[in-house]
């Protein structure tokens, strides 16, 4: 969620980057990500299709909308 | 703002010697069963697809299918959704819903109903033949498929309006609303990474094409409703999105945006001098702030412009009018364009195009390989599969990594229940409580066959009637014969 201070400068669309911090709930959740990524990417040879190379050749489909 | 999306899906067989999409589509949407009932026909006398917005009728054929077919290709679902064929793509419709939180739900709701149909389908394939479905919108071959979302507005909007206001929004709402691609297509700038899966696709700035030369705004109109009070606007340079956040985050802007068009205070304001260059611009921007040219000279980023839309939102919309669901769009808004502006990569639990980018960096940084390795792709295009084991969303889902908006609970339930504040109640209930009495149906029409020789058709040509509570009674205690006169009797216009 936004903090107070940008809540403040809300209206102002002149806002300067540099004022904005990180959320660092946001900062703390990314940490966590890292560790649960390289969980996801352990595995991840036995995720994937098999022959990537000729499994995303043979992937066509016809045009739709 | 009434609004809804369709979703087309990617379709193949694993292990199967011929592909044939048409058919595998045709087998999972039969397979599947709500408790509705099977055999109802699509009510295309309702429907004019070749109507223009800009105020003719163009020339082609919109030829409707046979009875037979008709029934093929589509089932009518409880949940007030449609489920059917299109082209050689399975495609879900959800129900009409007030709210962008209601709308994510049911857009999930259709990816579970992809799921349950897949997996009743592979019972019947031989056992080393899979059934994959992709909710993308490329084979990254040059085949796009799309993900459509509409919005009932006020007809006495001049389409012109929509035009001016709605392109440097949909322009630039990609940097929130991407589903993320690896790679180019189309005939487009080559790039490892870009934002968005369709903006390489997009050719024309106006059009009622939504199959070649693709229109950032597209003209269709077709309301599904009373044509004096209503026009629904059709927008097809959106994604697919995995993410509920980006999904609410979509829908919720967009109908933002569209009130303020409603309510003549955007105008031309942030007019691009190139839309249709600045689209694909945008999509490779990884970092969001590169300018774009205005119209009149100034540049701004994609965030500026964004910055903008929202600031307008929040000088002109009446607090007083803002719904709790409203009032969370808006600072979700806020706090993603806070976010983008000091680093785009901030946003890992929530936009689609930044968890996939994390996903494949931190892959790529392990194995030491290229954007173009074929693992990479194979990463890009699994991110999109439906399937719980398979799924690389679905997989950071379940492990938490994701940020959510529902409770898996309430997705369930959407499968089987319709929203209760539109027509969509009507429908849905009438499907399941007299499944025997109902011949067709359609967005906007329901049409019952009593004794077996004449048909009643009720038209429901008010997307905010047939709600609960307005009908809710009239369901409970009605038979068919009784409800069909009750309301041909009550002169009320549905």
């Amino acid at each position: 969620m936004p903090s107070e201070k940008q809540q403040e400068h809300k209206d102002n669309l002149t806002q300067d980057a540099e004022e904005i911090q990180p959320d660092p709930e946001v900062t703390e959740q990314g940490e966590e990500i890292k560790e649960d990524l390289d969980q996801l990417l352990d595995e991840i040879d036995e995720i994937l299709e098999e022959d990537s190379e000729e499994f995303v050749e043979n992937y066509i489909q016809r045009g739709g909308q | 703002m009434i609004m809804g999306t369709e979703t087309e899906y990617g379709i193949s067989v694993k292990n199967a010697r011929d592909q044939d999409p048409v058919a595998a589509s045709t087998l999972i949407v039969n397979i599947y069963k709500d408790r509705g009932p099977k055999g109802i026909t699509w009510d295309y006398e309702q429907e004019n697809p070749l109507v223009d917005a800009r105020g003719f009728i163009s020339e082609g054929e919109s030829n409707p299918p046979d009875q037979e077919n008709n029934s093929l290709i589509n089932d009518i679902l409880i949940n007030g959704g449609r489920y059917y064929i299109d082209h050689a793509h399975p495609e879900y419709c959800t129900p009409e819903c007030t709210n962008a939180r209601d709308l994510v739900k049911y857009e999930k709701a259709g990816e579970l109903i992809l799921d349950l149909s897949r997996m009743a389908a592979e019972e019947l394939l031989p056992a080393n033949q899979d059934i994959i479905i992709y909710k993308n919108n490329s084979d990254y071959k040059g085949h796009s498929y799309g993900s459509h979302e509409n919005y009932l507005m006020n007809r006495s909007i001049p389409f012109q309006d929509i035009v001016a206001g709605l392109t440097p929004f949909l322009v630039t709402r990609q940097i929130i609303t991407g589903s993320g691609k690896v790679g180019a297509e189309n005939g487009a700038e080559e790039t490892d990474y870009q934002i968005s899966q369709r903006a390489d696709f997009f050719e024309t700035e106006v059009g009622l094409s939504t199959m070649v030369a693709r229109p950032i705004i597209n003209t269709r109109d077709e309301p599904h409703a009373d044509e004096k009070l209503y026009r629904r606007l059709h927008v097809i340079v959106g994604d697919s999105n995995m993410s509920e956040f980006t999904i609410y985050l979509k829908v919720g802007i967009t109908s933002i945006v569209l009130k303020l068009i409603e309510m003549g205070v955007v105008g031309d304001a942030f007019k691009l001098s190139d839309p249709v260059a600045a689209i694909k611009t945008v999509s490779r921007d990884l970092s969001c702030k590169n300018p774009l040219d205005l119209d009149d000279g100034r540049r701004w980023t994609p965030i500026e412009v964004q910055r903008a839309y929202l600031e307008l939102a929040h000088k002109h919309l009446p607090k007083a009018d803002f719904t709790p669901v409203m009032q969370d769009v808006m600072d979700k808004w806020e706090f993603v364009l806070s976010q983008l502006e000091v680093n785009p990569m901030l946003l890992e639990r929530h936009l689609d195009w930044v968890i996939k980018k994390n996903l494949i960096t931190a892959y790529i940084e392990r194995r030491g390989v290229s954007w173009s390795h074929p693992r990479v792709r194979m990463m890009d295009l699994q991110y999109h599969d439906i399937r719980p084991n398979k799924g690389l969303y679905v997989r950071l889902l379940k492990n938490g990594h994701v940020e959510r908006i529902l409770d898996q609970e309430e997705i369930v339930y959407a499968v089987t229940h319709p929203p209760v504040d539109t027509r969509a109640y009507f429908r849905g209930v009438c499907l399941q409580k007299y499944p025997h009495e109902i011949h067709s149906a359609s967005w906007n029409s329901m049409i019952f066959s009593l004794d077996g020789s004449s048909l009643d058709k009720i038209l429901m040509d008010r997307p905010h009637f047939g709600t609960q509570e307005i009908v809710g009674n009239l369901l409970r205690t009605c038979t068919a014969s009784e409800l069909v006169h009750a309301i041909h009797g009550s002169n009320n216009n549905f």
